[in-house]
């Protein structure tokens, strides 16, 4: 077995008993790197240093100390998380200079575990988009087809797992930004609970849904990861005070009793047939462990991607105000100062984001406000409502993660509505701020992967984490690889 | 729904400050329309009575303790500025005009 396919908590056992270096893990990582990424694109940088970390970490090892939970294992971060000491772009042309002076609470936590960074990940510019074709930098590829879309905006994140360049990475989710590409790549993505995870040192795009989460090969993995990031941080102010459990000892597998709701609006009209297919297949399977399956009713979902594009865009607009070519960035002279704004804002955004800041700015602006952005608070409260009703039904809803499997590159990049469009499964969890994991469920007969939702209350990790384990226990979809090699498309 | 005039977009462009060429202020206003459009859909729902959510925890103001804390290094906090003298960002003249 190769050293990536083994899990995390596998690695961590070999590393202990001396059957290979901490070396041997990033070499095989930067191999792959060497390998594959001409062909993924999936990293923007590359960390150069990490040999030298290497062997700091070995020392440790060799003198029996102490070890964090990630000890040895290199990750790689999607490039909207800041990294003191090597650049951070948001895969924008206006940050691409941008060296921070210091890093995310998350960036903090993974180097307390002894995680190895190896580089940043490519994205959609700023979070904004659903295929990575908006970084300003290079389109990421589809490790299971070259000419396919990996997702987004997490693209570059859920590519390099799959394609075996990382252990695991970290991405955001706005609306659907981890899961999305997790279920394109045949990877697992979880966001969790709003609040669960700092976002000190996550470049903002819509601070009232953006989360920090994993992509991993499995769900055990993904409860690794998760035990070290999570957790309340004072730098954040929207951060929450909650206990975390031990997420790895509540994978029991034991489903026997857990309530599943199936709800009919995620299954119908626009769900490709074979997507549907494969999640009542994976219901079947919840069914056959002991899990009650009932149909519950979610019945402002249609009204999801209109909400969330007025909110995602006005919170953007004002996040984005930020980059005005003064602080940090590239600077584009003008005559003044006001079109010196200007002139670096234009040459510096991309075409989405542009689009994004200029529907936030219309919205919130005198005599829109009510009309858009008030309505939009309001459809958020009914469609928060509708889970909590839910749930006081059943534990845990599943349901597929996107309506299709991935998309080929260049089919949506200028019909921004029907890119919107492909979110509409993911969007309704970041309004209401629970927590949802996409896991890998079989393939479409066109070869590509397809991805289950399982969602939750919130705090509920534990919850839809062993659901998911469950469900991967008894299946072998994340053991599958993409089989492409150097220069063969699959 | 009124639509958004190509002059209207360049309006907005400049609240938000970015600067559109004719032929970009013509495409975006096209886009934003066809969104707007969309978004319409959120007319069907009554929500006179509803109250919005702007925050999903339902938190309030966090406040930290006023205290004299260090801060960066200011060689720091300047490093990535664009443009900087001494202690500070420099930018355009803004009096003088």
């Amino acid at each position: 077995m190769a050293l990536f396919d083994k899990r995390l908590q596998e690695i961590q056992q070999d590393l202990h008993n001396g059957e290979y270096k901490v070396a041997d893990l990033v070499e095989e990582s930067l191999r792959r790197i060497e390998e594959v990424d001409g062909e993924i694109h999936a990293f923007l940088s590359v960390n150069r240093q990490v040999m030298a970390e290497t062997e700091r970490l070995q020392e440790r090892l060799d003198k029996k100390e102490e070890r964090g939970l990630l000890f040895g294992l290199p990750a790689g971060i999607k490039d909207n998380i800041v990294t003191k000491g090597f650049k951070t772009t948001c895969a924008s042309r206006l940050l691409e200079n941008y060296d921070p002076i210091y890093d995310a609470t998350v960036t903090v936590k993974l180097k307390q575990a002894d995680a190895l960074i190896l580089g940043k990940l490519n994205m959609d510019e700023f979070a904004m988009g659903s295929s990575t074709e908006n970084s300003a930098f290079q389109k990421t590829r589809n490790p299971w087809n070259l000419d396919y879309v990996p997702g987004g905006s997490s693209g570059g994140s859920a590519a390099a797992v799959a394609a075996g360049e990382v252990y695991f990475a970290l991405g955001s989710d706005t609306g659907g930004s981890i899961r999305q590409p997790a279920s394109f790549c045949g990877v697992v993505g979880l966001k969790p609970t709003y609040g669960l995870v700092s976002r000190f040192g996550l470049v903002a795009f819509a601070s009232s849904l953006d989360q920090i989460g994993p992509l991993t090969k499995n769900v055990e993995d993904a409860a690794y990861v998760l035990q070290v990031i999570a957790g309340h941080d004072p730098q954040d102010s929207t951060s929450a005070k909650v206990e975390i459990p031990d997420y790895l000892s509540a994978l029991t597998g034991e489903i026997r009793g857990l309530k599943v709701g199936l709800p009919k609006e995620y299954l119908g009209e626009g769900i490709d047939h074979e997507v549907r297919q494969r999640v009542y297949e994976a219901v079947k399977v919840l069914e056959g462990l002991g899990a009650e399956v009932m149909e519950v009713r979610l019945p402002h979902t249609e009204y999801a991607v209109a909400t969330y594009y007025i909110l995602a865009s006005s919170e953007a607009s004002s996040n984005l105000a930020r980059f005005d070519g003064v602080r940090y960035g590239v600077r584009v002279e003008g005559e003044n100062l006001i079109d010196m704004y200007k002139k670096t804002r234009s040459a510096g955004f991309g075409d989405e984001v542009k689009r994004r800041i200029m529907l936030g700015t219309y919205s919130l602006s005198s005599g829109y406000y009510d009309a858009y952005y008030l309505k939009a608070q309001k459809v958020r409260t009914l469609i928060k409502r509708d889970f909590e009703e839910a749930f006081q039904k059943v534990d845990v809803i599943v349901s597929p993660t996107a309506p299709t499997t991935a998309f080929p590159i260049g089919e949506k990049v200028d019909d921004p509505l029907t890119m919107y469009l492909n979110d509409i499964l993911t969007i309704p969890v970041n309004l209401a701020g629970i927590p949802a994991v996409s896991v890998p469920a079989g393939f479409h007969s066109n070869g590509l992967p397809v991805g289950l939702q399982i969602m939750g209350k919130p705090f509920a990790e534990a919850t839809i984490l062993n659901a998911a384990y469950a469900y991967e226990q008894h299946t072998d979809h994340h053991l599958k690889r993409p089989a492409f090699e150097r220069g063969v498309r699959s | 729904m009124r639509e958004i005039s190509r002059e209207e977009a360049k309006r907005v462009a400049e609240l938000a400050r970015l600067a559109l060429s004719e032929e970009e202020a013509e495409k975006m206003a096209r886009t934003l329309n066809q969104i707007l459009r969309y978004v319409e859909k959120l007319n069907e729902l009554d929500t006179e009575e509803v109250p919005p959510t702007s925050h999903v925890l339902g938190i309030t103001n966090v406040m930290r303790a006023d205290e004299v804390r260090p801060s960066w290094p200011i060689e720091e906090v300047l490093k990535n500025a664009p443009d900087k003298e001494e202690r500070q960002f420099k930018v355009p003249a803004i009096m003088g005009e």
